[in-house]
């Protein structure tokens, strides 16, 4: 009998006010009775809607199905044939706009919890043993630059068809933005690493250290005996304002600000790495980047952490879910605010800095309404710290090292619509393709590029 | 992991260590650095390629022992292993064409950078000023090495101890003074010291590089801590640079920026060493 409930079984949450001090994780996940009570939730429709919102497809009805019957392994099963990364998934994918925004149950009441019951049979295979099968080599190899989503994906889906594949990783350990982005209360690092583990076990090797562009060129890459090589290099590259005072001890980019707390540790005592102690904190932005940022400064012990953002809350660009959790934690939100310039003392720290009020005019480009100043109306605001995240472009390291291969006017790589660029057997997907995007976004690049690869590779011969 | 090949104690403070790195040895060029991680809870610190074997696939860093990160990395010996590597990173120095005759000017550590720079264009038969910069004799490093990398060796102290007495810039204006026309001069060290060797050259508009040595993280050009300012624009060092023209850049700013951490970092040398340097 299907549970007819409007509303989603909820979930359970550390307390805001105990979690805003600590970088535990705030969603503490279903119980396995939980998990099947939700699933129950599930029509399982003839048509499947919420599949065409996945970008990576998975099954969901099917795997919900044997959530509702408690053969969990079999759940995960069926999730995993598609989603190299589950356990990732379930917690950042912005359901709203995809598989959850397309669920029949959403028309009249909350949509069925799919991402919390992916994560929930990712998080419940986590200590299990699990067999890997290993595919029988095909003798192929291909490389991989860049160790994010996009990237991982694409490793996972060849090697499960036999590749002998090689991931290319700048950092000391793999992941991209899972591990030096996201932070730990939204993505425990534990969980990307078992992710990646996964990876390895299935024989995937994973090259640390190495900066392609650098050490080596992708042409070099093709010298090596790889046939095809992927470039998953992300956005990594942060943007300033270009306004005065973005030079002052205080002012961080969010890229930096993040990867100093979540691939460094710089929050923990026994880490190396330091972090500047704020007392108050300004994050300019307003996308999900700026929400971690902004909690990540709470939780290190700010007194008052603010968004500065130049639209109004209802153009915020982060998750619904994320700008909650961030209202409860105290954050506080000053939108319609523009900073103008950064203010310092006499030893050249932050110690303030000066806004100016917006309001809205008709729509832009974008389509959303143009934010204009205010004449007159600049204040200063009293902050000690400020964080820029106000978008990233691609690095210009790899296109810059690599003839042939053409990039748009932002710096993106240009493909087609097999993810191939414009350099033969050079494909690349994610954020290098399309700018800073969405973690799934990125994984759907690198399920059509692994595709392509193979498809491109057996027609070679 | 990274094996350590060669470990020398240059001076009480100096460590030379030569590190096994085939892939980093392979494409290293003069003015290029490495980031490099002592352990899994080790920070990232950069530090400037001294010197490569392309054939036994080593690289050579030299680094002063000032805060937590290098004390670890000094206390390990010929074959330990330093957990992370990576490089080469930044953009190899650029020579002008048809120079005749470089400065380059070293202080104190900085002279290990210096020296390949030197070395470089004394094998490509330009005329080589060194102009090596120590507090005193007892901390003197490199002296042979240096003699073999340059035309003129002027090995300078604060205090006299040894060779000239005097600052790097006294020298450097001294020979100036005294007819030597320089086509460009190399300043690596210290920030004053760059800042100041810019000043001696700005009114004989002597093209003056500069190796800035900003905060750096990932040294890829992810994050933006080591962005200093030049001719009044945001430069990202590990990427742009870490060489810039030294007129044009904002050296207070840098200094200021260098200063950020420098409370948390006195309290995590004195975990380690109990309070004693």
């Amino acid at each position: 009998m299907a549970n007819m409930s409007l509303t989603k079984t909820p979930i359970a949450e550390q307390e805001p006010k105990v979690r805003a001090r600590n970088f535990k994780e705030v969603t503490l996940g279903y119980t396995p009775e939980q998990a099947m009570e939700e699933a129950q939730r599930c029509l399982n429709c003839k048509h499947k809607p919420c599949m065409t919102g996945c970008p990576v497809s998975v099954r969901i009805p099917e795997f919900i199905a044997k959530v509702a019957e408690g053969k969990f392994e079999e759940a995960y099963a069926i999730i995993k044939t598609t989603n190299a990364l589950p356990a990732v998934c379930g917690r950042v994918c912005p359901q709203e706009h995809q598989c959850e925004g397309k669920c029949v149950r959403g028309i009249k009441g909350e949509p069925v919890g799919i991402g919390r019951l992916e994560r929930f049979c990712a998080d419940y295979m986590m200590d299990k043993a699990v067999a890997v099968e290993k595919a029988e080599p095909n003798g192929h190899k291909v490389a991989v630059v860049g160790g994010g989503p996009s990237s991982l994906t694409v490793a996972g889906d060849l090697a499960k068809l036999g590749y002998d594949v090689t991931i290319y990783e700048a950092f000391h350990t793999a992941g991209g933005v899972l591990m030096y982005g996201i932070p730990e209360f939204r993505l425990p690092k534990a969980i990307v690493q078992h992710e990646i583990d996964n990876l390895t076990n299935m024989g995937v090797h994973i090259m640390t250290n190495m900066v392609i562009g650098r050490v080596l060129s992708i042409d070099e890459l093709m010298g090596m005996g790889y046939e095809a090589v992927f470039v998953g290099s992300g956005a990594g590259l942060p943007r300033f304002m270009g306004i005065e005072g973005e030079g002052l001890v205080g002012v961080y980019s969010a890229n930096e600000y993040l990867t100093r707390i979540n691939l460094m540790k710089a929050y923990k005592d026994d880490y190396e790495t330091p972090i500047m102690k704020s007392k108050n904190v300004a994050v300019v932005g307003g996308g999900n980047v700026a929400m971690d940022a902004a909690r990540s400064a709470m939780r290190l012990g700010a007194e008052h952490v603010y968004i500065v953002y130049r639209r109004s809350m209802d153009e915020l660009p982060a998750r619904k879910e994320e700008v909650h959790h961030a209202q409860e934690e105290g954050i506080e939100f000053l939108v319609l605010n523009n900073p103008v310039k950064i203010v310092g003392d006499e030893n050249g720290h932050v110690n303030g800095m000066e806004c100016i009020k917006m309001e809205l005019g008709e729509p832009d480009a974008s389509g959303r309404r143009r934010p204009i100043p205010i004449e007159g109306s600049n204040f200063i605001l009293d902050v000690d710290t400020a964080i820029m995240s106000i978008g990233t472009s691609p690095n210009p390291l790899i296109r810059s090292t690599t003839p042939g291969l053409e990039t748009n006017d932002h710096g993106c790589l240009i493909v087609d619509e097999n993810e191939s660029t414009t350099k033969e057997g050079v494909y690349a997907g994610g954020d290098a393709v399309t700018g800073a995007a969405t973690v799934i976004l990125a994984m759907g690049a690198g399920k059509k590029a692994a595709a392509a690869i193979d498809e491109y590779i057996k027609n070679k011969k | 992991m990274y094996k350590i090949v060669t470990r020398k104690q240059l001076n009480d403070a100096v460590v030379l260590m030569e590190i096994d790195a085939p892939y980093i040895a392979a494409k290293a060029e003069a003015g290029q650095f490495i980031i490099y991680r002592v352990d899994e809870k080790g920070e990232r610190v950069p530090l400037t390629i001294a010197d490569y074997d392309r054939e036994k696939g080593t690289i050579t860093i030299i680094f002063q022992v000032v805060g937590a990160s290098t004390t670890e990395l000094a206390r390990l010996n010929e074959g330990d292993y330093i957990h992370d590597v990576v490089g080469p990173l930044g953009v190899a120095t650029e020579y002008d064409e048809g120079i005749k005759r470089v400065a380059v000017v070293g202080g104190g550590v900085g002279c290990a950078i210096a020296y390949p720079q030197a070395k470089k264009l004394h094998n490509m038969g330009v005329e080589v000023d060194l102009i090596a910069g120590f507090r005193s004799k007892d901390i003197v490093i490199l002296e042979d090495e240096m003699g073999k990398a340059s035309s003129h060796l002027h090995i300078c102290t604060d205090d006299g101890s040894y060779g000239y007495h005097g600052f790097v810039t006294n020298k450097l204006q001294e020979l100036i003074d005294g007819g030597a026309k320089f086509d460009e001069v190399i300043a690596i060290g210290p920030v004053p010291m760059m800042k100041f060797v810019c000043k001696v050259t700005k009114p004989y508009d002597i093209k003056t590089l500069v190796s800035l040595n900003p905060i750096m993280i990932d040294g890829t050009g992810m994050c933006g801590g080591c962005r200093v300012t030049v001719d009044g624009k945001i430069k990202y060092a590990c990427v742009d640079g870490p060489d810039f023209d030294g007129q044009k850049v904002d050296f207070d700013e840098l200094m200021r920026r260098n200063s950020t951490y420098k409370e948390q970092e006195k309290a995590h040398l004195c975990r380690l060493t109990g309070g004693v340097r």
